[in-house]
């Protein structure tokens, strides 16, 4: 029986291959979790994309400025050595390539590294995209953290992505509730499968081919 | 004398005229110029493009202008938040138009038009919807699309400090789209909570040099700032008031 572990006990695991000194920009939602997480002895420069790096965590209510906010709009901190810049330096730190990692959701990756996760393209909804492109196609390691299966049992690692598409070949790794895998350039590969998780058990649950990487 | 300081809000807004494009800084509400808002609902030019981040939060500043019916288009990145019911509601029915740009490209477009660029090619968006049938060119093995550049006919920003000469300073991350919208419209136009001598901002830390700058408007302190110093608990993030309910 295949192995789920929490979002929690995802970001702690995702949080393990930050490594020290890293410019990390964490998406909107579970991907935030990340920052909780960061091993002890390990220091990390937290970017958002409003225009701020050595973001810190949210302040306690009588501290609340609104003039210091992170890319969700929700209060945050700085920290010493923080700094502000505008939007277009702040997006030539994504673009230029500068960030070591960001961590997105997504509602589907295919196994060359296609990312959607801006729009399920249902009729009637009101589009809005914000920083999603822009960080999918810039950041050195783009790692996304998501559950493997939707709610209603749908793999969200595919072989062609369905949903419109955030940005081509751009993600590295996928963290799941299951396991980790690394997009190559032969498909998806396992490389860390978690308590009982066999890869056998992924390969039926995605209906996809896999490379066993997990004694690597 | 350079002066460029102008006392009365309306005035200062007063030739913004029907069709013209407008860009509005902010991203949410930091940084959102509200009293130049309030001014331009006031005065009454309608047909407007709306060049912004977002579409308006709650029912104040950006939002109030879409209810007021004078905007014909909104060019911006992200419409859809928990509390842009104003735009929901005109988009849904049709009244309003939006030209949907990833936030980079949205920015990056702006800073061209300012920089004298009338376009690039960026590697955002490159084979996604939003750029279907444009322009593709590879360099160095990879591919990008080419986008123009996003001139206005002004824009309407929120600062902190300000001289006489147009040298502005903003505060935290309300900086945002200040300094490449500043540079991008033929007539900016900047509130701020204060107007200090010239000499007194440090010229190490101008984001947004005069030059770059028409038209300074103070507005006053805000809530939490009493003689522009940060006093906390006082405002949630919003801007409201602790202890008082934002009607919705």
């Amino acid at each position: 029986m295949a192995t789920r572990i929490s979002r929690g006990e995802l970001a702690a695991r995702l949080a393990q291959d930050i490594p020290d000194g890293a410019y990390v920009n964490l998406g909107i939602g579970a991907p935030t979790l990340v920052a909780d997480h960061i091993p002890e002895g390990r220091e990390i420069n937290l970017h958002t994309e409003n225009g701020m790096l050595r973001m810190g965590p949210a302040p306690d209510a009588a501290h609340v400025d609104p003039d210091l906010i992170n890319a969700g709009k929700q209060a945050v901190t700085e920290l010493p050595g923080a700094s502000y810049f505008n939007q277009a330096e702040s997006f030539g730190i994504m673009r230029g390539g500068h960030l070591d990692v960001c961590v997105l959701g997504a509602f589907e990756v295919s196994q060359t590294g296609d990312l959607a996760n801006w729009s399920t393209g249902e009729p009637g909804s009101i589009p809005a995209v914000g920083g999603a492109m822009d960080l999918a196609i810039g950041a050195k390691r783009v790692y996304v953290m998501t559950d493997l299966l939707t709610k209603e049992g749908r793999p969200k690692l595919v072989a062609e992505c369905a949903y419109p598409l955030t940005g081509r070949r751009c993600v590295s790794r996928v963290y799941t509730d299951h396991g980790v895998f690394e997009v190559t350039a032969e498909g998806f590969a396992v490389i860390d499968a978690f308590g009982e998780t066999t890869v056998a058990e992924l390969e039926a649950l995605l209906g996809l081919d896999l490379i066993d990487r997990t004694a690597a | 004398m350079i002066d460029k300081v102008v006392g009365d809000i309306d005035a200062a807004i007063a030739d913004i005229g029907d069709g013209a494009t407008v860009m509005i800084g902010g991203f949410g509400r930091a940084g959102q110029p509200v009293d130049l808002i309030e001014a331009l609902i006031r005065h009454g030019a309608g047909d407007l493009t709306i060049v912004s981040n977002n579409a308006g939060n709650g029912d104040v500043g950006l939002a109030a202008l879409l209810a007021s019916g004078r905007v014909r288009k909104v060019v911006c990145s992200f419409p859809r938040q928990v509390d842009s019911w104003v735009f929901d509601g005109l988009y849904r029915a049709g009244r309003i138009e939006l030209e949907l740009v990833p936030q980079g490209n949205l920015v990056e477009r702006i800073r061209a038009a300012g920089a004298g660029i009338p376009a690039f090619y960026t590697p955002t968006g490159v084979g996604t919807e939003i750029y279907e049938g444009a322009e593709v060119r590879e360099f160095g093995g990879r591919e990008y699309v080419l986008v123009e550049a996003l001139p206005a006919d002004f824009a309407l920003i929120q600062g902190y400090r300000a001289d006489r000469l147009g040298n502005v300073q903003y505060r935290k991350t309300a900086r945002n789209f200040g300094p490449p919208m500043a540079t991008a419209a033929t007539t900016t136009i900047v509130q701020v909570d204060e107007v200090v001598p010239v000499g007194a901002l440090d010229p190490e830390s101008i984001p947004t040099p005069g030059i770059f700058v028409d038209r300074i408007v103070p507005v006053g302190w805000r809530e939490w700032m009493p003689e522009g110093v940060y006093a906390g608990g006082r405002v949630d993030v919003n801007g409201v008031p602790v202890g008082s309910e934002e009607e919705h």
